[in-house]
């Protein structure tokens, strides 16, 4: 479209973009509040104290662990399921394909709850232990459908051709997927890996259900929100989640500054 | 589960072999993993519990589904849920709109900036951002702290004093409620709104321009109609994702519990794994016909 947005358009973009920024901001301004009873404002005093006091604390740092392992590997288990279903949904034709594309949608569509309870009933049937290792199945089961929607938009955009021109060269299919496939889904790949992580990182409700007496980091904050110890510390870590999950998430950006990043990214829970 | 894989070309052949290969990990994972526990889920809506012992009678009954539609207060869980989620999906559409035209509209630099605004609060936490609502809701926080100096306090205390909306304050209000839903899920909505309007050819809106239609015309009979798809997949997370939270209910809100908050009580409080696994049904079921409606309206195209 080539027409400018009207200044009625721009007020209330920015408004709608105020809305969204603001709770942020006070989040970071309330770290720094000397009060730490109320969420009285403006705070009375400013200080640094608080960031010194959650670093100190070691069940946050064990939280925080926990979560970097458990994003690591469901990412893992996603990065490689969700491209073994995006590599099938490319080929042709197989019944049960648009039942297949909605198994693989299903997880981020369900509500979390709904994943969260039906794997703890799983999880207690086989008689597993639930603990880091059914936090990781959970997450990875979600996480399959967002490396699966960026593999899935890159294969259609590579053209058939290549891979033939590739074979009749002479190349074996191992080698046509190193030198011609992978480079061409290497950012893509990444993308759908760090938006992964970043989910898996964040995420609470399956989380729950799962976890057992484990705590990531945001188990952890949601124990912190009922009975905080020190209420600001709440504030210094959220600082430190938002962080940890915006960098994956500014890096994907850059990567792949096509403006195709980000495919069905959408889901937090 | 079988995996009945016909590939078009070379009927049984090498293609069929590696799509088979290729589709077996995920399939087994999604289809053992995932359906089967919610298969697994759903046969525990069809057990009840035993009243006195408190334990899963491992018997075939409509008792606990039916509990949820004959018991009153079950059935205005669902109710104010649904009533919710509808609200929530809503206003989130309005507020959604203006910001996707807005960065539609944009192009190069400032585009990719407005990109970066929309979706940063998205990866920003969930959990901190509803932490972010209980500062600016409290009764001392930043929100009547701000009205108070706008004078509009009066304001404030006339939106509490409705009747089913209001409460003792906004963070005890379905009216708070409410705005946290809203803030939270509302990037889901924006994103897919600006992908189908960025769609809408340029050249629909030149003509409808040069068949002499107004802007606020062309805007609905031209822009508004092929944005639709996106705000049905816009719709599926908001509405989805309101239906099933627990988290904020918990943290904001009014006494009155919503499916979530259920679901979670009665597998862990209160023991009641059969009245859980038939609440967690519900979410499913709408779940599942919204998305055959959202199919209709295109919503997959626009994910």
């Amino acid at each position: 479209m080539t027409s400018r947005p009207s200044p009625g358009l721009t007020l209330a973009a920015w408004l709608g973009a105020a809305f969204l920024h603001i709770p942020l901001l006070l989040i970071i301004l309330y770290a720094f509040t000397s009060e730490d009873r109320t969420y009285t404002f403006p705070p009375p005093g400013l200080t640094l104290r608080w960031f010194g006091v959650a670093f100190a604390r070691t069940d946050m740092w064990d939280a925080l662990w926990l979560s970097v392992r458990v994003a690591c590997l469901a990412t893992l288990l996603a990065l490689l399921l969700g491209s073994l279903a995006a590599a099938a949904m490319s080929r042709s034709h197989f019944r049960g394909k648009d039942a297949f594309s909605l198994l693989i949608t299903l997880p981020i569509a369900l509500p979390g709850i709904v994943t969260g309870i039906a794997l703890l009933t799983t999880i207690k049937r086989v008689g597993l232990e639930p603990g880091t290792l059914t936090i990781i199945l959970g997450h990875a089961t979600f996480c399959i459908v967002t490396v699966y929607n960026n593999v899935v938009a890159r294969l259609r955009r590579i053209s058939p051709s290549q891979i033939e021109a590739s074979s009749d060269l002479g190349a074996r299919p191992l080698q046509t997927f190193r030198y011609v496939l992978l480079p061409h889904l290497a950012t893509a790949l990444l993308a759908g890996g760090l938006l992964s992580f970043a989910l898996s990182f964040d995420e609470v409700i399956v989380t729950t259900f799962t976890a057992g007496s484990q705590q990531t980091l945001p188990i952890w904050m949601f124990g912190e929100l009922f009975k905080p110890r020190d209420r600001p510390v709440t504030n210094v870590v959220a600082i430190l989640v938002m962080l940890v999950t915006l960098l994956p998430i500014l890096l994907t950006q850059r990567l792949s500054s096509g403006g195709d990043y980000m495919h069905g990214g959408g889901k937090s829970s | 589960m079988s995996v009945p894989v016909t590939v078009s070309r070379h009927r049984f052949g090498r293609g069929a072999l590696i799509t088979l290969l290729l589709l077996a990990p995920p399939l087994l994972w999604l289809g053992v993993v995932y359906l089967g526990s919610l298969l697994g889920l759903l046969q525990y809506g069809f057990y009840s519990i035993d009243d006195f012992t408190a334990q899963v009678v491992q018997q075939f009954t409509w008792a606990t589904f039916a509990s949820l539609f004959s018991t009153p207060s079950n059935l205005d869980v669902i109710i104010r849920t649904l009533l919710m989620s509808v609200a929530v999906t809503l206003a989130c559409a309005v507020i959604a709109f203006p910001i996707a035209r807005y960065v539609a509209l944009l192009r190069g630099r400032s585009k990719a900036v407005w990109v970066v605004l929309v979706t940063l609060p998205l990866w920003a936490s969930y959990l901190v951002r509803v932490y972010a609502w209980r500062l600016i809701l409290a009764q001392e926080g930043v929100l009547s702290w701000v009205l108070a100096k706008l004078h509009l306090t009066s304001l404030l205390d006339a939106a509490l004093s409705l009747p089913v909306l209001g409460g003792p304050s906004l963070s005890s209000s379905y009216l708070g409620m409410f705005l946290v839903f809203v803030y939270v899920w509302l990037p889901y909505m924006i994103l897919p709104i600006q992908a189908a309007l960025e769609r809408v050819p340029a050249s629909l809106v030149q003509a409808s321009a040069d068949l002499g239609a107004r802007p606020f015309q062309t805007f609905w009979r031209v822009i508004f109609p092929l944005s639709l798809p996106g705000v049905a997949a816009g719709s599926i997370f908001t509405f989805s994702l309101t239906l099933g939270d627990y988290i904020i209910p918990g943290v904001v809100g009014a006494p009155g519990y919503f499916i979530g908050q259920m679901v979670y009580t009665q597998q862990g409080t209160a023991g009641n794994l059969p009245l859980a696994a038939a609440f967690s049904v519900v979410p499913i079921v709408i779940v599942m016909l919204y998305l055959a409606l959202a199919r209709r309206l295109g919503a997959f195209d626009a994910l």
